[in-house]
């Protein structure tokens, strides 16, 4: 038995070498197993070994992941996402993407469905819980985006007083973070399950806000800036963080370093510039790495 | 599980907002219902005709096609369901008389969805009564509105009090729809919500949830299986 399975995965690592070396398409050089080595037994060395990934990331997110036409999803993340797997040798085109919903993104790191999420995933201690972030790799902040003639609306504290309404998605960290700023969650907030239905009940005039992180907000505002804007400064601080196993720590480690890699050569801010910075949302300097 | 325990007072909430729109739409429906049913089977031709198509359209529509309808149709249409806010309900059901109209909208929606179905289920009831009583009431000199009130609906009801009780469950279950249409904190919004949001495992809070629907429907199907044992229709 034992020797039929090691026989096996002989086989299928010389026809995988075969397969890729008879390749000679890939894109770029440095893909392909054996063309890095990693530690023994390391979750890196074994997706490299295997020269496949599976990547959760959103489809509904525009310049973070959204999925187009193409059939594949496009945006910041996905970018940062392939840096990562440029890192472990494995060619784009191997890399198998999976839609994470907020909902799921925990599950699907903890279940192994997925090895890796990078999808607009804020780092906080609650999900610290059940799995571990690398990074982060953009600061995002909550704002709030209003009709363009909406002068009564300043900020979050706006919402004190009862009488304006705001939408937001619904699990989401901002729509916890607005609960703390209105006065009656039954009477001022509506949830949706996507921002383009809260975007829809704006212009509708049956809430007078929508409030989520900047990027998003942003996003839609490029396209329709003649009926929206930002209202005011961002009020929270949402690192974005890579999800990854929660024991796995060289795996966590060896994102962290690619991340950092990224951050001084370049590609990061050319991932950026290339997907969510053409909404006008500002860079800034590379965040550090949080290591703990 | 500690998640039923630590959350206890969120599932609570979402089972009484869940509670609360199931006892509104059922009112509704039910009345809705009686009325489509009557339409079926009156003897004037156009009136049959309203009533066919009403069942017709809404019998075969998707619940979510008709919530989707109701939640971004009417809004579209201008219209923010401000008649359903009527005074004094909301001492009860807090949520009919907000600003915010989508907790209307569902309401509107899970009505107009099921009134068809109740339609159905009380004319079966009306065919189970043979043909003869209504015909022999007919040759009585009797009105169609006294026909129906003291020959066929006391007998038709004792048939449709297990469909019509099937349909209510089916509507109560089918409320766990409106949470995805703007209303926050019914029982299914607030799975997603600790689940998410909260980052809390999914399996419990499910079981959470499918508590809160269980005590809704089950003791609702038990009720209906004695009503159905006592009011056994003698054939």
């Amino acid at each position: 038995m034992r020797i039929t399975r090691v026989a096996a995965l002989a086989a299928a690592a010389t026809l995988a070498l075969g397969m890729t070396a008879c390749g000679g398409d890939d894109a770029d050089e440095g893909t392909g197993a054996g063309s890095k080595s990693f530690a023994a037994g390391s979750t890196m060395e074994r997706l490299n070994k295997a020269q496949a990934i599976k990547i959760g990331t959103k489809f509904d997110q525009p310049g973070f992941g959204q999925k187009g036409l193409s059939g594949k999803p496009e945006g910041f993340d996905v970018e940062v996402a392939k840096i990562i797997v440029k890192e472990l040798g494995i060619p784009e085109d191997k890399i198998e993407w999976v839609e994470a919903p907020s909902k799921v993104r925990e599950d699907v790191i903890v279940n192994g469905t997925v090895d890796l999420v990078a999808a607009t995933y804020t780092i906080n201690d609650k999900r610290k819980e059940r799995i571990a972030f690398a990074g982060p790799y953009y600061e995002a902040g909550q704002n709030i985006m209003v009709k363009k003639d909406e002068a009564a609306i300043t900020g979050p504290d706006s919402f004190k007083d009862g009488a304006k309404k705001v939408c937001s998605v619904t699990g989401s960290t901002p729509a916890e973070e607005i609960k703390k700023h209105v006065k009656d969650v039954a009477t001022q907030l509506v949830l949706f399950d996507t921002y383009d239905k809260c975007r829809d009940a704006l212009k509708g005039g049956q809430v007078d806000a929508v409030t989520t992180d900047n990027v998003i907000l942003l996003g839609y505002i490029a396209k329709d800036e003649a009926s929206f804007k930002l209202a005011g400064e961002n009020f929270t601080k949402e690192p974005y963080g890579l999800g990854v196993k929660k024991e796995d720590t060289d795996f966590r480690n060896f994102v962290n370093d690619t991340l950092e890699k990224a951050f001084a050569d370049g590609s990061w801010k050319k991932a950026w510039d290339d997907t969510a910075g053409k909404f006008g949302a500002e860079l800034g300097s590379a965040p550090t790495v949080n290591r703990y | 599980m500690s998640v039923l325990i630590d959350k206890f007072d969120v599932f609570a909430g979402g089972f009484w907002l869940t509670l609360q729109i199931c006892v509104l739409a059922a009112v509704g429906a039910l009345i809705l219902g009686a009325v489509l049913a009557v339409l079926r089977i009156s003897p004037v031709p156009p009136l049959r005709a309203v009533g066919t198509g009403y069942v017709n359209v809404f019998r075969n529509m998707p619940l979510t096609v008709v919530m989707f309808f109701a939640a971004f149709g009417l809004p579209a249409l201008g219209s923010n369901a401000d008649f359903l806010r009527v005074p004094g309900l909301d001492a009860v059901f807090s949520r009919l008389d907000t600003d915010l109209p989508y907790f209307r909208f569902a309401l509107i929606a899970l009505v107009l969805y099921t009134a068809a179905f109740v339609c159905e289920a009380l004319r079966s009831g009306v065919n189970a009564v043979p043909a003869g009583q209504a015909e022999a009431a007919r040759s009585l000199g009797l009105t169609f509105g006294q026909n129906l009130r003291y020959v066929v609906l006391p007998q038709s009801w004792k048939a449709s009090v297990v469909p019509l009780g099937s349909v209510i469950i089916a509507m109560i279950k089918n409320s766990a729809l409106v949470g995805f249409f703007g209303i926050v904190g019914d029982l299914s919004q607030t799975a997603d919500q600790l689940t998410s949001a909260e980052g809390y495992a999914f399996v419990p809070v499910a079981i959470g949830i499918s508590i809160g629907y269980l005590i809704m429907t089950v003791p609702l199907g038990a009720l209906l299986d004695r009503i159905e044992k006592r009011q056994a229709v003698a054939r």
